[in-house]
């Protein structure tokens, strides 16, 4: 896949670190405003999604771009059961317990362990799409060469 | 509001059926982003701001992925693509008869039940709520987080938040195995 002319690249460079901040805003304002972690992650894929496509994949080394991105997937998801239970062994003694205090409602430290979730979640989706995109665009160059 | 929704569903209908009809695939592509982001404006109506959200990002990069990775983005090769032409096949044949009947009897079923059922039914946005008024009493109190929807989510019903992204982790596992044994295959080839 060919990268994309000048333009295009000055201004990605630009924006796309603007975009993934405002997905880690989306996700770690997730019990204060709309989002969440669903949200937050496929905004952060979207800014690797621009960086990729605009660029271009002669220069970069997306096989092990794949291989990291994979890794980093299973390391959220197993941060998020390690998680539940520790509130399994803690506290009230229920999967998925809240067992650290509650703040106010209301400010950017409170609800718990609500926060820790929204983190790993967040994680987890990012790495699930741009794993999907990266696989597409390799096979894709493989069936052209 | 219902005016407002009918309207948009129409307009959503438009554009499924013009994403059969259209002259090449890129435009049938586009064409199915009508129906993604006309739905963010009926969530939009219907108060839900989490899921609007969610469908117009997913959106987005779905549609940004099928443009640039499966089609073939250059021109060239959208022009090659012809239409198969029906020429010497009449309309009158039997499969199309047969067809157009099963079509139009299990549209009249549907019609018959729906105009039945829709005296039953709560009017549209206010369902009856049997279960969740204990959460949405209880929510703030529990869980400590002033957005309610990810409090239910994250703690009322976080086994169900595990089951989707674990949903996520087995399409990722899939994509994986499926496309890349051909360059496992060829990597073989090349060492041997």
């Amino acid at each position: 896949m060919k990268g994309m002319t000048l333009i295009v690249k000055t201004v990605v460079r630009i924006m796309a670190g603007v975009i993934f901040i405002y997905g880690m805003y989306i996700i770690l304002h997730g019990h204060l405003t709309p989002g969440g972690g669903f949200a937050g992650g496929a905004v952060i894929a979207g800014s690797l999604v621009l960086l990729v496509l605009a660029f271009g994949s002669d220069k970069l080394n997306l096989k092990l771009k794949e291989k990291g991105s994979a890794i980093f997937e299973s390391l959220a998801l197993l941060a998020f059961i390690t998680l539940a239970l520790i509130g399994f062994g803690i506290g009230m003694h229920v999967f998925f317990g809240n067992y650290l205090p509650k703040g106010e409602i209301g400010e950017l430290i409170s609800a718990g362990t609500i926060p820790l979730y929204n983190i790993a979640i967040g994680v987890e989706v990012a790495a699930a799409l741009f794993t999907i995109f990266l696989a597409l665009v390799i096979f894709k160059e493989e069936v052209k060469s | 509001m219902d005016v407002l929704i009918s309207i948009i569903l129409v307009i959503m209908i438009l554009g499924a059926v013009f994403a059969l009809n259209a002259r090449d695939l890129l435009s049938a592509v586009i064409s199915t982003g009508l129906v993604g982001y006309s739905l963010v404006i009926c969530f939009l109506l219907l108060k839900a701001p989490d899921l609007a959200i969610v469908q117009i990002v997913v959106e987005t990069i779905t549609l940004v992925i099928m443009i640039a990775v499966v089609l073939d983005s250059s021109k060239e090769e959208l022009r090659e693509k012809t239409l198969i032409n029906l020429k010497g096949v009449s309309y009158i044949n039997f499969r199309y008869v047969l067809n157009l009947l099963m079509i139009t009897s299990f549209g009249c079923i549907l019609f018959y039940f729906f105009f039945e059922s829709i005296e039953l039914m709560a009017p549209l946005g206010e369902h009856i709520t049997r279960m969740s008024t204990a959460y949405i009493k209880m929510a703030a109190e529990k869980t400590g987080s002033a957005n309610l929807v990810t409090g239910i989510l994250f703690d009322f019903r976080g086994y169900d938040t595990l089951g989707e992204a674990t949903i996520l982790f087995t399409a990722v596992i899939g994509v994986i195995t499926v496309l890349r044994i051909y360059g496992r295959k060829k990597d073989k080839l090349v060492n041997q």
